[in-house]
């Protein structure tokens, strides 16, 4: 994706400071002061997470922090909200994996 | 500790906080979002008197007026409980405890979720989302955008994405579920329609938005609603094509579509494939209210204020002592009723702690002030919001008649 520079009425965005942060091991780039979420949409970046349980693919849902789909490890903090954090330089930023589930696969296994 | 903790720093809780600082009040606002500002920051419309409403600015005069009051904000601070204990509440955030004698809630709406097949894939989000990312963050959403759901908020933001240069492909209606009520019905859709005034897609609905409400003519309007859609500044809206299934392996690929009848019935062997890169779910707003109801306060179900609502007066007051609300948590509305909401709040904050007439005087403007912009008005989110207030008028009458014993319980 690419950012909205120019806008016929909010005006353009100039001298923003760039830096990089990390995305599962990848080195990105992001303007200050914007969220983790938008630094990686327009790093064309829209799974931030795959469900803990059935592995499907998330992105951001509400993007103002209700709905909790965007959580993401920051810094080996886990559960962290992509889209109510702003990007730091050199912050770590890991998606969440889908977790085993031993009894389920026992289950499957025994069917 | 300040004299009064404000949740929420959208246009609600800062012109709270203005009012009741001008009074000598100490207060803190705190806010989950990166910066203060709340929903006013993605706002972006043209009036019908030809004038912007420029949200981002419109925070930047509150935030600069804050700045010159006793007005401590805290950005990036969740609240997950809520407690009074003697004459105090206890605000629990991941940036510690709170204590303030007075809490003005002001934690605006929420969006309905509509549910739709395939809905968890990336590149799928809530309408407000996309304004948020555009306006906000200025960061494109994507190349090729699909918005499932036809009502007010859809079209204000479809409007700013056009400014943008986002491109919208077309607007559909949900296909019919258990969720999805009114929104999958075209016949209520239009009736919604004729209630949005200037944002009306095309002259037709706008003009003729008072023919509109006659239901024969509606269903007349309907029958020969065009089948490519009406253009919206570019953007056809098909009332009669429902989105049954959102699909792509990974990330959105496209949405399935499917012909309906007037009454929202999948007309079968229809159903057709269009590419999209993101979808908008739009299913309109609901106040923010959970943090009230953990507080202990009493709601009521007012469908015409949104949903629940805490049980508050005209002066923003609830029935549990010390604790107050203003904005979208008491009904969905504009930036400038919440805002006006809030000075009515910041005042009677004022009054509590400090009564004299001058306040009085000037809580009495505040008042009108808040009737004056819903008269004023060019759009309302609910047609029905006069009647939705009134009828709260006549919960809290109900409720301060109760005595205080009873209320105790609480």
């Amino acid at each position: 994706m690419t950012r909205i520079v120019h806008h016929p009425i909010l005006g353009s965005l100039n001298n923003r400071q760039k830096f990089s942060f990390v995305f599962n091991g990848q080195e990105l780039e992001a303007y200050e002061n914007e969220t983790i979420a938008a630094a990686l949409l327009a790093n064309g970046i829209r799974t931030l997470r795959h469900h803990e349980e059935s592995g499907s693919p998330r992105g951001f849902y509400c993007n103002i922090g209700h709905c909790m789909e965007c959580r993401l490890t920051v810094n080996e903090q886990a559960n962290v909200r992509a889209c109510l954090t702003t990007v730091k330089p050199n912050m770590a930023v890991q998606s969440g994996k889908q977790h085993p589930n031993i009894v389920k696969r026992m289950v499957e296994e025994n069917e | 500790m300040s004299e009064i903790l404000i949740i929420g720093a959208g246009p609600a809780g800062l012109s709270g906080a203005i009012a009741c600082a001008q009074h000598g009040l100490k207060v803190t606002i705190i806010d989950e979002f990166i910066k203060p500002g709340g929903r006013l920051l993605g706002q972006l419309h043209q009036e019908p008197s030809g004038e912007w409403w420029n949200g981002m600015k419109e925070a930047e005069k509150l935030i600069n007026e804050t700045k010159t009051l006793p007005i401590d904000i805290r950005c990036g601070v969740s609240v997950y409980n809520i407690e009074r204990h003697d004459a105090d509440w206890y605000v629990y955030t991941n940036e510690g405890v709170f204590e303030s004698p007075y809490v003005l809630i002001a934690t605006g709406a929420a969006e309905y979720a509509i549910p739709v097949p395939g809905w968890t894939l990336p590149g799928v989000m809530s309408i407000g989302a996309s304004q948020v990312m555009t306006n906000v963050h200025r960061v494109q959403v994507g190349k090729k955008g699909i918005i499932i759901g036809a009502n007010v908020l859809a079209f204000a933001i479809l409007n700013e994405l056009q400014m943008a240069g986002i491109n919208i492909e077309r607007v559909v209606l949900p296909a019919e579920s258990p969720i999805s009520k009114k929104e999958s019905n075209p016949e209520e859709v239009l009736k919604i329609l004729t209630e949005a005034g200037h944002l009306a897609p095309s002259a037709l609905l706008r003009n003729g938005s008072k023919l509109m409400k006659i239901d024969s003519l509606r269903r007349m309007a309907l029958k020969y609603f065009p089948k490519g859609g009406m253009k919206i500044n570019g953007t056809p809206l098909q009332l009669k094509k429902a989105a049954i299934e959102i699909v792509g392996n990974e990330k959105v690929e496209g949405v399935k579509l499917a012909t309906i009848d007037s009454q929202g019935n999948i007309i079968s062997g229809t159903e057709k494939l269009y590419e999209a890169d993101f979808v908008c779910i739009a299913g309109g707003l609901y106040p923010l209210a959970e943090l009230a109801a953990v507080a202990g306060c009493p709601f009521k179900y007012i469908p015409q204020l949104g949903g629940h609502v805490p049980i508050h007066s005209k002066n923003m007051e609830t029935p549990i002592p010390g604790m107050f609300v203003a904005g979208n948590i008491t009904g969905i509305e504009s930036g400038k009723i919440a805002m006006a909401q809030g000075t009515v709040a910041g005042l009677a904050i004022a009054m509590a702690s400090q009564s004299n007439a001058k306040i009085d005087e000037q809580l009495q403007q505040a008042l009108q002030k808040v009737e004056e912009v819903r008269t004023k008005s060019p759009i309302q989110f609910i047609p029905e919001i006069a009647e939705g207030r009134l009828a709260m008028e006549r919960v809290w009458e109900k409720e301060s008649n109760r005595g205080e014993l009873e209320r105790v319980i609480f």
